[in-house]
């Protein structure tokens, strides 16, 4: 068991070790979704969302079950995230239609999302408790949204900005992605 | 969809569907372990491994999978090998599986390795599968290796741990740094942005030509 407290794994999830900045977990919605700040923001609540229940399951799945088994616990991890990520899927669609319609392709991708996986091994390798793997797991979700807001707000600006023609697409995210990555890096020394 | 030859198989994923450069797939390893070549060559090897060996098992199993849970046969096939590289791993290199870390157990979720599955593996044969497996794996060291040199050389001022520069060489520490990975990646797309683009000039220009002739 680590012996981290809480606040320390909360702040370190947020922003010194932000999962997309700092760790490139969950880069495929960090492209594909940061064109709009209304889209950001609904996927990173999403994310939330899952990141905790998957917190919640790898550490029932750790504590009761893989310690006679080890060497299950990849595939049992990404069976345990798709099958949550499916019965997210339905109970919000039985529950709030609009929201399953907002949220659209984007809520069954959450499963090859590295993110989520990286979470629920991190937190096994790290020997985080229940309750530390719940702060990790919000706090991870929150970096993880403030991430795609804030690349989301950019991105909308520079729509309106003249970018020479080679530079429009990918690349130019990714350089803005680096100069945030930059900007984040002024928090390592805190922690 | 078009009939391609064998040697097209192997090609292709190389260099004009590069999964990395061109199709943007598996961005997450490609970022993260490519501070050194070193780095980028273990991760490569783990990744082809798992992607030749999940391209065979899924070609040679696609009649006994049922078409509705087939997403979730594929992830099954490609955890257990990927468990097995990270067990290989350890037990031979325990030094690069201490480095790499999680990201061995995430190349289960590399958008690449599933997307072989689901676009080629899974109506083609077991040799033209492999073929495929094969060409996009080594697209995906290219890309990996290309980064992590460039990583490596500017960051420290080494390739494979051998300097190269005299003693007066200022590291450029940024390139090793998270930071260092997404511009890396950033300014390679947009050099091949520029020469595909000239590319594109030059024949319309030809064309041009042509027509006023």
């Amino acid at each position: 068991m680590s012996e981290q407290s809480l606040f320390s794994i909360f702040f370190s999830a947020v922003v010194v070790n932000n999962f997309t900045l700092a760790l490139f977990l969950g880069l495929c919605p960090f492209m594909g979704v940061s064109a709009r700040v209304e889209t950001a923001l609904r996927m990173g609540l999403a994310n939330i969302f899952v990141l905790t229940l998957t917190s919640i399951s790898a550490w029932i799945l750790n504590t009761f079950i893989l310690q006679t088994a080890p060497y299950l616990r990849i595939i049992s991890f990404i069976i345990v995230i798709a099958s949550l990520v499916q019965i997210v899927e339905m109970t919000i669609k039985k529950f709030s239609p609009t929201l399953f319609r907002q949220l659209g392709i984007y809520l069954p991708l959450i499963t090859t999302n590295c993110a989520i996986l990286g979470l629920a091994i991190f937190q096994t390798n790290r020997g985080y408790g229940f309750l530390q793997g719940l702060t990790f797991a919000v706090g991870a979700g929150l970096g993880l949204t403030l991430a795609l807001v804030l690349m989301a707000s950019i991105r909308e600006s520079v729509e309106f900005s003249d970018v020479p023609e080679v530079a429009k697409g990918t690349g130019l995210v990714l350089i803005i992605a680096g100069t945030l990555s930059m900007a984040f890096m002024g928090f390592a020394g805190l922690l | 969809m078009r009939k391609t030859t064998r040697s097209e198989d192997l090609v292709r994923g190389i260099w004009k569907e590069n999964p990395v450069l061109v199709q943007m797939l598996g961005l997450c390893p490609a970022l993260a372990v490519t501070n050194s070549v070193k780095n980028a060559l273990a991760m490569s090897a783990a990744t082809f491994f798992v992607i030749c060996c999940s391209s065979v098992l899924v070609s040679s199993c696609k009649r006994f999978i049922p078409n509705e849970v087939r997403i979730s046969a594929y992830i099954l096939v490609i955890a257990t090998f990927v468990t097995l590289a990270d067990m290989l791993l350890q037990a031979y290199a325990p030094v690069q599986h201490k480095e790499l870390g999680a990201f061995i157990a995430l190349i289960v979720v590399n958008c690449m390795i599933l997307g072989r599955q689901e676009a080629f593996s899974a109506k083609n044969t077991v040799f033209r599968s492999l073929l495929d497996a094969m060409g996009t794996g080594v697209g995906f060291t290219i890309a990996l290796v290309m980064m992590g040199g460039f990583r490596e050389i500017l960051g420290t001022g080494s390739f494979l741990d051998h300097p190269l520069f005299g003693p007066h060489f200022e590291p450029w520490v940024i390139f090793v740094l998270p930071a260092g990975g997404f511009l890396t990646l950033g300014f390679i797309l947009l050099a091949m942005g520029y020469i595909e683009q000239r590319r594109r000039d030059r024949a319309d220009k030809t064309a041009e030509a042509e027509a006023s002739s």
